[in-house]
């Protein structure tokens, strides 16, 4: 089994030229491009049920709380999880990190707790941590990386002493390192604390089941993973969402508001205030149909076989003159390239990609601790997905040469 | 590379290859201030003498991409010798440039003579930059950096 060979043309961003080149999109892991079908359903809800949700009675409102309801049905079965009540959307997973850190953090976390992250952490699982320690005055613990861009999990009893959340990504977004969730799980539940997981750049790209992963949280985003932007989501084991506090207040969120107070809705409506992104949550749905009809261990074959091509090619035209971070087996990765070419810098290597029509990344991809442990400022990124093919690496790896002889000094 | 000699003139890439005064001062007497582009990770440190407010030397060290990095050293080069008036004025057209709104809103409002009159010198080479927007941060890194040393001083 494997991918269609004509997936491009179900893209209709990726039938343009840029200046002058056919696209070669290469930056999936900071938003993907979006099927025909996912534009389609949003289109469609635009065009035929446009109405709140949750709220009238009348047919188009009826279908429009039936379409984004059935999104969350298929989001659930998506990642494994028991109950579609168990998914909350937010805007993003920047939101759903910022909704464990107030509302179980705010409820859970004093003095004398720790948090524990990783040295791989995108900001979003990051910040959102320093901003409650700093009321709160836990402390933030990271776990430290091996030389070859894995968690170094050798003092992970250590580190997990007195902390009361695990909070790590699945796949760093610079590094690619695939990280050991499961083990992290069963030893930080064997302590007694709890894990949310990273899963931007895993969920997308690998079979995702929550129960496996051990999860108590997971949080994921929707336009990295053929839907919009707009929608992300924070999935939780149904007691602990029970047992947390709401996060934003307003609308939808309650079942009742007495002056005196408020009682606040069941799940997943409880983490749900005001008027949803409805024609997101449905693109979202739809991007998951999508996912799905690819069946997602094709999709993670894929891009093992395209993350080997790219990195077999690299280095036997380039040698040493090219440095791929993280972890060099493809197995053990996710389709994330951040390259380092010569003392070319990302900004003008990137630069001279666009000019070939070759979107790259260039920058410090929102992970700065981890940069600095890298000792780079910045890398280009090239990040595959499933539109992706052996001719865009080919452009990529043929457009470094150049880029070399411009900036040689 | 077609395309792209409007942003990586041969002025702008020999700036970037040779670095001109390169290094650092010793503080005190000298003056030091640091600037960073987060999106792109550039860093530049300035170290720069100030007698009778005029800029004795100023000296870089920095990391980063050809445009901020070679716009600093064109800056190094600009500044040396020149009094805090006549940097901070250099500084402002040198920003004026590479504004991406080039025409006034109000068409009443024109460039005034001593604008217009002004010569940026190489560091025209620079004014490409204005067409790849992203850049132009990369660019005037170097210039805010030192803007913000001679705020420190009060100077």
């Amino acid at each position: 089994m494997s991918l269609p060979p004509d997936l491009k043309s179900q893209f209709p961003l990726l039938s343009q030229t840029i200046n002058g080149h056919e696209i070669v999109y290469l930056d999936s892991a900071a938003s993907s491009q979006k099927p025909l079908v996912v534009i389609e359903a949003m289109n469609n809800y635009y065009r035929t049920i446009n109405a709140n949700v949750h709220r009238g009675a009348y047919e188009i409102a009826a279908q429009a709380t039936e379409s984004m309801e059935q999104a969350r049905v298929r989001v659930a079965r998506f990642i494994g999880a028991p109950s579609p009540n168990e998914i909350v959307f937010t805007k993003n997973a920047t939101e759903s990190f910022n909704l464990i850190a107030r509302s179980w953090g705010g409820k859970n976390l004093g003095p004398n707790d720790a948090v524990l992250i990783s040295d791989m952490e995108h900001h979003a699982n990051i910040v959102p941590w320093q901003i409650l320690a700093a009321e709160k005055g836990f402390e933030l613990r990271w776990i430290p990386l091996t030389p070859d861009g894995h968690l170094d999990l050798s003092q992970l009893d250590q580190l997990l002493d007195g902390v009361k959340m695990v909070s790590i990504t699945a796949m760093s977004n610079v590094l690619g390192t695939l990280n050991p969730v499961r083990e992290i799980a069963d030893q930080a539940h064997s302590l007694g604390a709890l894990i949310a997981v990273d899963g931007s750049q895993f969920v997308p790209h690998l079979p995702t089941d929550v129960q496996e992963l051990g999860a108590d949280l997971l949080c994921f985003t929707g336009h990295k993973m053929c839907g919009p932007t707009g929608v992300g989501v924070l999935w939780g084991r149904s007691e602990l969402l029970e047992a947390m506090p709401p996060f934003l207040g307003g609308g939808e969120m309650i079942l009742d508001v007495r002056r005196d107070g408020f009682t606040p809705n069941e799940l997943p409506h409880k983490f749900e205030a005001g008027t949803p992104p409805i024609a997101e949550i449905i693109g979202l749905g739809a991007a998951v149909d999508f996912l799905e009809s690819l069946d997602m261990n094709n999709v993670r074959q894929h891009e093992i076989e395209l993350t080997d091509y790219a990195l077999r090619v690299l280095n036997e035209r380039y040698g040493d003159e090219v440095t791929v971070h993280g972890p060099i087996n493809a197995s053990e990765r996710g389709g994330v390239l951040s390259i380092q070419y010569q003392d070319v810098h990302p900004h003008d290597l990137s630069q001279v990609l666009d000019q070939r029509g070759i979107c790259v990344r260039a920058g410090h991809h929102c992970a700065k601790p981890l940069m600095r442990e890298l000792g780079l400022v910045a890398t280009a990124r090239a990040s595959l997905y499933v539109y992706n093919d052996t001719d865009d690496i080919d452009a990529l790896v043929e457009s470094l040469e150049p880029a070399g002889e411009l900036f040689a000094r | 590379m077609p395309g792209l000699e409007d942003l990586y003139k041969e002025i702008i890439l020999d700036h970037y290859r040779n670095p001109r005064h390169r290094g650092e001062l010793a503080c005190p007497p000298a003056h030091k201030t640091e600037g960073f582009n987060p999106l792109c990770g550039d860093e530049v440190s300035l170290t720069f003498e100030l007698q009778s407010n005029v800029v004795r030397e100023l000296l870089v060290i920095g990391q980063g991409c050809s445009i901020s990095q070679a716009s600093a050293s064109m800056m190094s080069a600009a500044v040396q010798g020149k009094s805090v008036a006549e940097v901070r004025d250099l500084t402002r057209r040198f920003k004026a440039m590479m504004s991406i709104h080039e025409t006034s809103i109000d068409p009443q409002v024109a460039p005034s003579e001593h604008e217009a009159t002004f010569e940026l010198g190489d560091l025209e080479a620079l004014k490409g930059v204005v067409k790849f927007p992203v850049r132009i941060k990369c660019a005037t890194l170097s210039w805010n950096t030192l803007l913000t040393g001679l705020d420190d001083l009060q100077v």
